[in-house]
């Protein structure tokens, strides 16, 4: 960090009377340190056998290509519909009354509670061509279950609660005299909604988009069990890591693994970029 | 403020003052208005009600004797039991470390703060099958220090040790996500006023520190539990699926669905909806009631 | 025990406070009964994934017997799952006692990678260390509305195939060998010619599951695909399991030789002071008793003698073939069509 020349030298930690920083600072350390850290540093160890080379040959390699193509392609989209509807969710439950909104607010949670097996079993029920909805869409041709379709279903329901949870709380704090004045000034209320009310939403938008693709891109246990598991066609790339696993192949299984890390951190690091924006554009995150 | 990254979905905020329903030139049209809560329902049933229902009622679908047939056989009673003792460690531990760092990046002003709590944000968006793994690769016997361990028949992965160390690293920032916005909000006032009165460090934390937090700190442990209770995909890579022995609930739904024995897979896959449920009730509960309490997390004019 | 005086000092202090020592009782107390169970001999058997229901009574029978020659108890466990990924979980450390797995090849890995298993395994248990055997039959909806009857019949155009992944699954493999072997023969030995007939063939395959289990439930209970070629054991767990009225088994007139096959896992039964009673088990595994329950459940036991006859008339005389006399030996067989690169590698990349 370039420090000011003219300021005393800059402590590591700013002076208080509150006690017990050592303890909690080298406790969260040691235990981060052991958790997370350590056995992440394994991963990326056992990846780096490999050299840039060789993990760039296992990304390269076509299967896996397609396979990360798979899930990052299908979560976008996904995360993409989560972030449309999730707005609407949202918008929704904070503006207007309706009979029940409680329980629709409190329905939103519910992908996140639920373990994500029973979540992937039920939508294979539901979604297969003798399934409630699966016969539906089947008479409509259109192949839900077993096809990326499902995977972008599974998707959609993980990542849904995301992109409502960020939002909502800045639909709240809408100062509504913003919009009272862009409405005497003779604006619409399209005219107000796209000009005066979404701009400040959009970094919260973006971040409930990347906070719901970083967990689509990760899923496995309600995928794999609506997901085809074809080859170039529905395999994700968590799936091709078990795969790989169970072939004896470390080196591979690692090499991909250590990509989508890669990818896990440049999409953190994207949300905090995001919400650096938006401190500096709208004054909050 | 600290960076907001990955995290749980926050509480919802207080919208315990909805918009009034008289037309207005801050909302919508009639029509436009409920177009939009037709949808927003609309696609809230289809995407989440409607797995949900299913799960009852493929449990249900051959009666409450098949339903309670699934709890009887002993591989489902261990499973619940290692659930449990998976959740009874991970929680606490997680309950720990996340007052531990709430205090320690709340309270106090240090450099790299921002690349800590990223760090302890990241167990949220690495692949739960990649969490698996980098067990496996640091106490797997092929592993960094699996063989040593193993040599002096310490068994990690394929174990209980295994299951709870995924169990904790996939519930990591539950309880610290929550705690830090929050304590933040609070500031450092009152503690420093106990701490003049002569208060020691402890006594201020738990006297002060910890009613303002109590809510906030339940709420998380109840999100932080139902994931414990539900993680699949990193306990599978470390369990080795022992019968009996190291098979948890979201496991032996795998299991029993394998048998092809779909009613006992959805009656304990029902067991599971149904503690997601329980926890979005006094979740909800909570959230009414002490609103203000639990959501610090967002700034306030 | 130091678990149950641990809980005990916990009970005294709960009765003092706080909910969170509560929780720390309950771990306590949970954790108490499996240390107790540890005390007794306890085997763990690490299965593949159809042999489920087979183990299961085959375990029984075994303590039966262990406690009836011993005086001992004994508790036979069992994990499932692909057999690819069953075998690494043993290389990663899993204390098995002895493998059942689905194909030679993953305990050759076993033995490769972690050296747990010695190189000459197949050699010391009888019959190759096949206790039984199987084959690949086909499963199709009642009344073989496509008509299935050869392996020829799976690439007609209307005929969608459901097979689990061979990368991860035995029965995927051995579905693939035997398409394979079939289209050999059948081309006059020419091997370009059977590589194109498995191409064409995975081509109609709209899912592909990673383990065989996963195969029969999108094929039974999700109604998807024409025909599930199958372990013939697991064609009529289907009947048992779904109901005769929905399914017809195709036996079709040639198939594979299929040889799931067992193995002691030295390093670990010398470690555990279990290598009597694992020896013993994979004995029991040649016994009259095991061999009868083997031909109850559909597999072809290796002393059909042992066997009961209405139990062996289910298992129709097919004429079966070796792989090992077409493609050479199991490393090469392998590594030819399954590992990195291999046959179903080239195939699926040409098939996108």
């Amino acid at each position: 960090m370039a420090e000011p020349p003219l300021r005393p030298r800059r402590r590591f930690r700013q002076p208080s009377v509150i006690p017990g920083f050592g303890l909690t600072f080298g406790y969260t350390l040691t235990v981060l340190s052991l958790i997370v850290l350590l056995p992440l540093a394994a991963l990326v160890l056992r990846a780096s056998q490999l050299g840039f080379a060789g993990i760039w040959e296992v990304a390269t390699d076509s299967r896996v290509a397609s396979a990360l193509r798979v899930s990052f392609g299908i979560s976008l989209l996904a995360a993409l519909v989560a972030s449309v509807f999730g707005f609407i969710v949202a918008w929704v439950l904070t503006r207007y009354d309706f009979p029940g909104r409680r329980i629709v607010d409190a329905v939103v949670d519910l992908p996140f509670a639920l373990p994500t097996a029973v979540a992937g079993i039920a939508l294979a029920a539901l979604y297969a061509p003798n399934g409630l909805v699966g016969a539906q869409l089947a008479k409509l041709g259109i192949e839900a279950a077993y096809t990326p379709l499902g995977i972008f279903i599974a998707m959609v329901f993980i990542g849904l609660p995301f992109a409502v949870r960020t939002v909502q709380p800045l639909i709240v704090e809408i100062d509504k005299e913003i919009e009272e004045a862009s409405a005497t000034l003779g604006a619409g209320r399209w005219h107000t909604l796209v000009k005066v009310v979404l701009p400040p939403l959009i970094p919260a938008v973006l971040t409930g988009f990347a906070l719901a693709f970083a967990r689509g891109v990760g899923e496995y246990g309600s995928i794999i069990f609506i997901a085809g598991n074809l080859p170039y066609v529905s395999e994700i790339a968590p799936l091709l890591i078990v795969i790989k696993l169970s072939e004896f192949d470390y080196g591979g299984a690692c090499a991909i693994a250590t990509i989508m890390l890669g990818i896990s951190f440049v999409t953190l690091l994207a949300i905090n970029l995001i919400q650096a924006w938006s401190r500096r554009r709208f004054g909050y995150v | 403020m600290s960076s907001l990254a990955v995290r749980a979905p926050g509480p919802s905020r207080p919208t315990s003052q909805p918009a009034p329903r008289t037309a207005s030139v801050v909302t919508e049209g009639g029509f436009v208005r409920w177009l939009l809560i037709a949808v927003a329902i609309g696609f809230l049933a289809l995407f989440l009600v409607l797995p949900l229902v299913t799960v009852f009622v493929q449990a249900f679908a051959k009666g409450w004797a098949a339903y309670l047939a699934a709890f009887t056989e002993a591989d489902a009673h261990s499973a619940i039991r290692l659930t449990l003792i998976a959740a009874a460690i991970a929680v606490p531990f997680n309950l720990v470390f996340g007052v531990a760092a709430a205090w320690a990046i709340a309270k106090f002003e240090f450099k790299g703060k921002n690349l800590l709590v990223t760090l302890i944000d990241l167990p949220f968006s690495v692949s739960p099958v990649v969490s698996g793994l980098i067990y496996v690769l640091v106490f797997g016997a092929q592993g960094l220090i699996g063989p040593w361990l193993i040599e002096r028949d310490v068994q990690i992965i394929f174990a209980i040790p295994g299951i709870v160390l995924a169990t904790i690293f996939v519930t990591f920032p539950f309880v610290a996500r929550q705690l830090i916005p929050l304590m933040q909000e609070q500031g450092t006032a009152e503690e420093e006023a106990a701490l003049t009165l002569g208060a020691s460090g402890w006594h201020a934390f738990r006297t002060v520190t910890l009613p303002n937090i109590r809510w906030g700190l339940l709420y998380s442990v109840l999100l932080c539990n139902a994931r414990a209770m539900g993680e699949f995909g990193a306990v599978s890579v470390v369990s080795g699926h022992i019968r009996g022995l190291t098979n948890t609930l979201p496991l032996h739904v795998e299991i029993l669905y394998n048998e092809y024995n779909f009613v006992a897979a959805f009656a304990v896959a029902s067991l599971l909806a149904g503690l997601a449920l329980v926890t979005l009730v006094i979740k909800s509960v909570l959230e009414w009631r002490y609103s203000a309490d639990i959501a610090a997390g967002a700034r306030r004019h | 025990m130091t678990a149950i005086d641990a809980s005990q000092t916990g009970r005294r202090r709960a009765r003092r406070s706080r909910p969170l020592r509560g929780l720390a009782v309950a771990a306590c107390l949970a954790v108490a009964p499996p240390t107790a169970a540890w005390a007794q001999t306890e085997l763990l058997n690490v299965s593949y994934d159809p042999t489920r229901e087979l183990y299961k009574d085959i375990n029984a029978a075994f303590a039966a017997e262990w406690k009836a020659k011993t005086g001992e108890t004994i508790t036979v466990r069992a994990s499932h799952g692909g057999s690819g990924s069953q075998a690494r979980t043993v290389i990663d450390g899993i204390p098995a006692d002895v493998v059942t797995l689905g194909i030679p090849s993953d305990i050759d890995a076993i033995a490769r990678i972690s050296k747990k298993v010695s190189a000459d395994w197949r050699e010391k248990l009888p019959n190759q260390a096949l206790p039984y055997t199987s084959t690949v039959v086909f499963l199709v909806r009642k009344g073989n509305p496509k008509g299935v009857k050869d392996w020829g019949d799976l690439v007609k155009p209307d005929v969608k195939v459901i097979t689990p992944n061979p990368k991860t699954s035995a029965g995927g493999r051995w579905n693939f060998l035997a398409a394979w072997g079939y289209a050999y023969e059948k081309e006059g030995k020419n091997a370009d010619k059977a590589n194109a007939f498995v191409g064409q063939l995975y081509g109609q395959v709209p899912v592909l599951d990673t383990g065989a289990r996963g195969s029969t439930v999108t094929f039974a209970q999700r109604g998807l695909g024409d025909v599930l070629p199958t372990w013939e054991n697991e064609a009529y767990l289907v009947f048992d399991e779904f109901g005769r009225d929905k399914f017809d088994v195709v036996v079709p007139p040639v198939s594979i030789y299929a040889e799931p096959p067992v193995a002691l896992v030295e390093a670990n039964v010398d470690k555990k002071g279990t290598r009597k009673a694992a020896e013993a088990y994979l004995q029991f595994l040649y016994s009259d008793t095991a061999q009868a329950l083997f031909a109850k459940h559909h597999y072809r036991p290796s002393r059909r003698e042992a066997a009961k006859p209405e139990d062996l008339a289910l298992l129709p005389e097919v004429k079966l073939f070796r792989i090992e006399d077409l493609q050479g030996n199991w490393d090469d067989i392998q590594k030819k069509n399954f590992d990195n690169g291999g046959l179903f590698d080239q195939l699926s990349k040409a098939g996108r």
